[in-house]
């Protein structure tokens, strides 16, 4: 391990379609539980073929649980509620500490954009459309610090899928750097018709269940949600009644400089951004107990971070899944979600499997676990990778303070 | 129905037009031309849209991505398929 | 660490490095059409982007086209840190009213901030580490934090960085190109240095 400080976690909150809270949702983990179905919620032409992952609750459940009028964007609403979990999960308060809240997303406040366009749009001559469109991504953040009380350093990331993913690493890097000694750093994202549309467009969505690294994939199924850790300094962890367990113990971004939204066939940004990661936290591909893939089901995704996990692992294949079969993408959240699910894999000693595989991809020389399967798991690696190229990689170590 | 020679012509006006190829007129566009890579450079971004123009203009749906790579060999390739698939 | 080159693009100007390169009447798209013809940028791509992207495309290729070195970068050493206030609002908005009649692939794919980084990292095949930040004005103090431990740890050599934004069609762009590597007419890498060259008035 390097000699820089360690940076733990110090609680965990998610929000998504297999549950409202971080106990559902190992419990939908556990019992193979998926999320998506057929739209409930959101308001689509799409609504009897594409099915989509919602959240359960409505956007009045939602404000009620994060103390937030229910006229705020649902982007934000499911941000303070996951947000809020992770923070009382650490037992912290945050107004002790310099604590900074760096969140993501993607969709910013397009929720209530979308609603207001069908009026607007019958009576277009009624005003300037760029002056009523309120949806900037960094509202979004501010609305839920203001919720949370953090004031010390509040800033949004941007980067598409692997947003969430990149605002924890930055938070790590505060820590370590000695700017924060607390960090709330996760992401946010809400289903929209905007995003279910372009996707659409680009005919990656599955019109079934998404089945990642499945030879017969069609594609993604949309879903939406919010993660949140709560990273600390070393300082901070051993007041925590709950000790930690956890540590992000290495990272890495790339770009695959490659095409707008696919990926290069090799992988290239990925396979970077993996390398980078392991060399971060000093670890051989060997030492690494459970891959929580991007696996999105796409035809483009899948082959890429496969050839550039096959490239980096060669032959020594640690179990993998892709918790996307359960969640379906929740894009600026999914990094952080799944980053929630990789803390979890090393407290319960679990890996997650994925759902509905039943052709192992040809091209690939391994094949991910369907079953859940109890064993040690030291160190995650864990894998998001955007449109725009934007590829990162986070490595969770299981990390006792015993040394403090 | 139009002759094919007619088709070939507002096809390419269509696609520099959906397409943006701002720095091309229908006459650089030869029949045959492969559409992507080579020829005119076309990338996957733009079979999608080709997708779109088809269901457009022409009322013609195609099921996935890979089924356009076909169809969009060349303006003459996809000409032939619109002539065959307008109005089904 | 210097500022070895910086450009602006804002209405009607595109300056390198204190000197006007470009200056126009037009607004707008019709502008960065018409620098991108003046200033022989030669990437057919361009006309396919969207107004962001093509602020980027104008912007970094004034501040790299005189460089002879590029090929002896290494990809992994080379990366991007950009920030705005709209996130991608003009794109989003381009897309939504295309959407009346039929939603565009092709504008969907820009309505991301990080499209215009992979516009630019595929043309200069840059793989470093690129974020995007989204905050009320231009950061000059986070700005200069965030790509100094970048280049402090090896992580980067070479980063393009500062603020790009468009909203009701008017781009506003203030590049920087930093080096590891020191330049004879390189400015150091301060907070200082990136607030005067980002708030000079370079006239209309």
């Amino acid at each position: 391990m390097s000699k820089e400080q360690t940076v733990y976690i110090g609680g965990i909150g998610v929000i998504s379609a297999i549950g409202n809270n971080v106990a559902e949702n190992l419990d939908a983990l556990v019992s193979g539980r998926a999320g998506m179905q057929a739209m409930q919620r959101l308001q689509s032409v799409h609504k009897d073929t594409l099915p989509v992952a919602e959240v359960a609750l409505s956007n009045e459940a939602l404000a009620a649980r994060a103390g937030l009028p229910d006229t705020v964007s649902r982007t934000a609403l499911l941000s303070a509620v996951a947000a809020k979990e992770a923070i009382a999960d650490a037992g912290i308060e945050c107004s002790k500490w310099r604590t900074g809240f760096i969140s993501a997303n993607s969709v910013g406040g397009m929720d209530k954009t979308e609603d207001f366009f069908p009026g607007f749009l019958e009576d277009a001559g009624s005003g300037d459309l760029k002056m009523v469109v309120n949806h900037e991504c960094g509202a979004v953040t501010e609305v839920v610090a203001d919720a949370l009380g953090i004031k010390d350093f509040v800033t949004t990331i941007s980067t598409a899928c692997s947003s969430s993913a990149n605002s924890i690493f930055l938070g790590a890097r505060m820590i370590r750097q000695g700017v924060l000694d607390v960090v709330v750093a996760g992401g946010t994202d809400a289903l929209t018709r905007f995003t279910l549309n372009g996707f659409n467009t680009l005919m990656i969505l599955d019109q079934e269940y998404c089945q990642p690294f499945d030879e017969n994939r069609r594609g993604l199924n949309l879903g939406e949600g919010a993660g949140y850790v709560v990273l600390v300094s070393e300082e901070v962890a051993a007041t925590l009644s709950k000790k930690p367990f956890c540590a992000l113990s290495g990272w890495c971004n790339a770009n695959d400089a490659y095409h707008q939204t696919a990926s290069s066939p090799t992988g290239t940004g990925s396979l970077l951004a993996m390398k980078g990661a392991l060399k971060k936290s000093g670890l051989s591909p060997a030492a690494i107990s459970y891959i929580n893939l991007h696996g999105t089901g796409t035809q483009n995704n899948d082959i890429a971070e496969g050839t550039a996990i096959a490239t980096l692992f060669e032959g020594n294949y640690p179990p993998m899944s892709s918790t996307k079969s359960f969640t379906g993408h929740t894009l600026g959240a999914s990094g952080a979600i799944e980053a929630v699910y990789a803390v979890l894999a090393i407290r319960e000693g679990l890996v997650f499997p994925s759902l509905r595989l039943q052709t192992p991809m040809k091209d690939l020389p391994f094949s991910v676990t369907t079953v859940l399967e109890k064993r040690q798991i030291d160190h995650v690696l864990s894998n998001s990778f955007g449109f725009g190229g934007n590829c990162s990689s986070l490595v969770f170590s299981r990390a006792a303070l015993n040394h403090l | 129905m139009e002759n094919k020679q007619e088709l070939v012509q507002r096809l390419k006006e269509q696609i520099i037009k959906q397409l943006k190829l701002e720095d091309k007129k229908p006459e650089d566009i030869g029949d045959h031309d492969p559409m992507f890579v080579e020829g005119l450079g076309l990338d996957s971004i733009d079979a999608l849209e080709l997708i779109v123009l088809l269901q457009q203009e022409y009322n013609i749906k195609l099921k996935s991505a890979e089924e356009g790579q076909d169809v969009f060999r060349s303006i003459d390739t996809m000409a032939d398929y619109i002539l065959e698939h307008e109005g089904k | 660490m210097q500022i070895t080159s910086a450009v602006i693009v804002r209405e009607g100007i595109v300056v390198k490095d204190a000197s006007v390169v470009f200056r126009s009447t037009e607004t707008g798209s019709a502008f960065l059409n018409a620098a991108y013809e003046a200033l022989e940028v030669m990437y057919p791509r361009f006309y396919k982007m969207d107004l962001l992207s093509k602020t980027g495309t104008v912007a970094v290729d004034a501040l790299l086209k005189e460089r002879t070195d590029l090929e002896h970068w290494r990809p992994e050493d080379t990366g991007m840190v950009l920030s705005n206030r709209n996130a991608s609002i003009e794109a989003d908005v381009q897309y939504l009213e295309a959407s009346k009649a039929y939603p565009s692939p092709a504008l969907f794919v820009y309505t991301l901030p990080n499209i215009v980084i992979g516009e630019i990292s595929i043309r200069y095949q840059f793989k470093g580490e690129n974020a995007f930040f989204i905050s009320e004005t231009f950061d000059a103090d986070w700005m200069h934090w965030y790509v100094t431990d970048l280049m402090q740890r090896h992580l980067l050599k070479v980063c393009i960085c500062g603020w790009i934004d468009v909203m009701d069609e008017r781009p506003e762009a203030c590049l920087f190109l930093v080096e590891q590597a020191p330049s004879a007419t390189g400015q150091h890498f301060t907070v200082e240095n990136l607030r005067s060259i980002y708030n000079k008035n370079y006239g209309k």
